[in-house]
């Protein structure tokens, strides 16, 4: 059963339909990268997949949790509170610019929701995270505050504190594009480190060397719809459509 | 009369005036939250006369909100108004009003957190009030203790306007001092048990905001 399932989600604001009918399923351990212009709709797929933002059309189940089912019209219909609570334990969302909670410290941004939501045991928990940091190369800066941090330390600590909630399949909504270039390597380190412990992710991202690099499958999105789909080496490297060559010829220089 | 018994009795009015003021504080910040939210409602039917209300507060004169509350229950039941009354009328007037202010602070301060937070907490699987308690509202305190700062102490100000409806607060008292002995002494006395009160809270105030800026939004 696929982790993450979406099918002909249609979403649109007042009268423009930013999604149109957009399916796409993630299997436990895969990686994929979803590409494309600005505005084609790449953060409003996160954003409906998230519950962030209701979708107007189509379904979406984690799992054997379905979240949202069609009606006959095909409108979409959401599940109860109940449903929605269980769901929101399946996934995390690593933002573009990081959302950190200011005025608690690195280690409460992320044993808080495990304690809180989860109910789980604080010593267990902050175990866990003492942990996590110590992957991250933030061993040392548990009690720090997120104003004190560099950006691409802020965004490990982001993807940490995702993590404490041991999601089964992770968002990322371009991590890097608010990073200074220089910190741009330490998170795509992280994200690649994730990979390779089969962690089930999906990202979205501007960085087409490392899209190649880590991801199983490449989505390019382009005007609402999957224009292509594939390994990257076919996506990235020999891509079929017109708009794909001209999306990616951008890239190359 | 020895400056001493001009103490006493301004003593006495002081701890009036502080009545006052730690009394309109204490209902009317937390019904000024209330307001806040009821501001920011969906539901025009709540929205639309809580704008109307903090517009009201806003856009006349507390000394004359004050008179208007002192009379009301004469003017709408013809009930006789007993010296009792004064101090509740006081009460209510300047709840009413420094709840309008504090709603608009408040409502400020909540909508400059930015939506991201919300988002994150969301995601994280907070409740809406887990939410607010743990997350929003300790930043917005931290973005809103100036203004309120200034707004307590233009208020320990405000008692004086008790004056208006014959309140016997420290004011009352000074004035009628100064007018029976012609001179300014009581005048002056007042003014420093003001001052020195006022000094007292920017201070407290000051201590609170040195302790929330262990961190930046
Ligand atoms: N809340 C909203 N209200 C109205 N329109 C919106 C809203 N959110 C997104 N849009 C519109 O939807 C379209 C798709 O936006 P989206 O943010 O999903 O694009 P994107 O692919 O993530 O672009 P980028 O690469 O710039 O992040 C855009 O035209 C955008 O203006
Ligand atoms: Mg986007």
């Amino acid at each position: 059963m696929s982790v993450l399932e979406i099918k002909n989600i249609v979403k649109s604001f007042g009268g423009k339909t930013v999604l149109k009918d957009i399916s796409l399923s993630v299997e436990k351990g895969e990686v994929v990268a979803i590409i494309g212009p600005s505005g084609s709709g790449k953060s409003t797929l996160l954003r409906c997949a998230t519950l962030l933002e209701k979708m107007n059309g189509g379904t979406l189940s984690y799992g054997d949790l379905q979240v949202v089912t069609a009606g006959p019209d095909g409108k979409s219909i959401y599940a109860d509170k109940d449903i929605i609570k269980q769901a929101k334990q399946r996934f995390g969302l690593v933002f573009q610019n990081f959302n950190l909670f200011p005025h608690r410290n690195v280690l409460q941004n992320i044993i808080d929701a495990p304690i809180k939501v989860q109910m789980r045991n604080r010593d267990e928990v902050t175990a866990e995270a003492m942990e996590l940091l110590q992957k991250m190369d933030l061993a040392d800066r548990g009690d720090a505050y997120p104003c004190e941090l560099s950006g691409g330390q802020q965004q490990r600590v982001s993807i940490a504190r995702a993590l404490a909630m041991k999601p089964e399949v992770l968002f990322f909504d371009e991590p890097t594009s608010a990073l200074d270039p220089e910190l741009t390597q330490g998170v795509l380190r992280t994200i690649k480190a994730l990979a390779e412990l089969k962690m089930t992710m999906v990202i979205v991202t501007h960085e087409m060397a490392f899209a190649r690099d880590v991801a199983d499958r490449v989505v390019f999105m382009d005007q609402g719809f999957i224009v292509e789909e594939g390994a990257p080496e076919d996506v990235i490297g020999n891509p079929k459509s017109e708009r794909t060559k001209a999306f990616l010829s951008i890239f190359k220089d | 009369m020895e400056i001493s018994s001009i103490l006493l009795q301004l003593l006495g009015g002081f701890g009036k005036s502080m009545g006052i003021y730690f009394l309109t504080l204490l209902f009317s910040l937390p019904l000024g939250m209330l307001v806040a939210l009821g501001r920011m409602s969906k539901k025009p039917l709540v929205r639309g006369p809580i704008i109307f209300y903090i517009s009201l507060m806003r856009g006349t004169p507390l000394m004359l909100q004050l008179i208007f509350v002192y009379y009301m229950p004469y003017a709408l039941f013809g009930w006789t108004l007993s010296p009792g009354w004064r101090f509740y009328a006081v009460i209510i007037a300047f709840v009413i009003n420094y709840a309008a202010y504090f709603a608009e602070i408040f409502r400020s301060g909540i909508q400059s957190v930015p939506t991201g937070q919300y988002e994150a907490a969301d995601v994280l699987g907070y409740s809406r009030r887990q939410t607010f308690m743990g997350i929003i509202l300790p930043q917005v305190i931290k973005r809103i203790l100036p203004s309120v700062t200034n707004e307590i102490i233009t208020l320990v100000k405000d008692t004086s306007l008790a004056f208006a409806i014959a309140y016997v607060e420290m004011f009352t008292i000074a004035k009628q001092i100064v007018a029976r002995e012609s001179n300014l002494v009581a005048l002056i006395v007042a003014g420093l048990f003001y001052y020195v009160f006022n000094y007292a809270v920017a201070a407290v105030m000051n201590r609170f905001e040195k302790k929330l800026s262990y961190y930046k939004i």
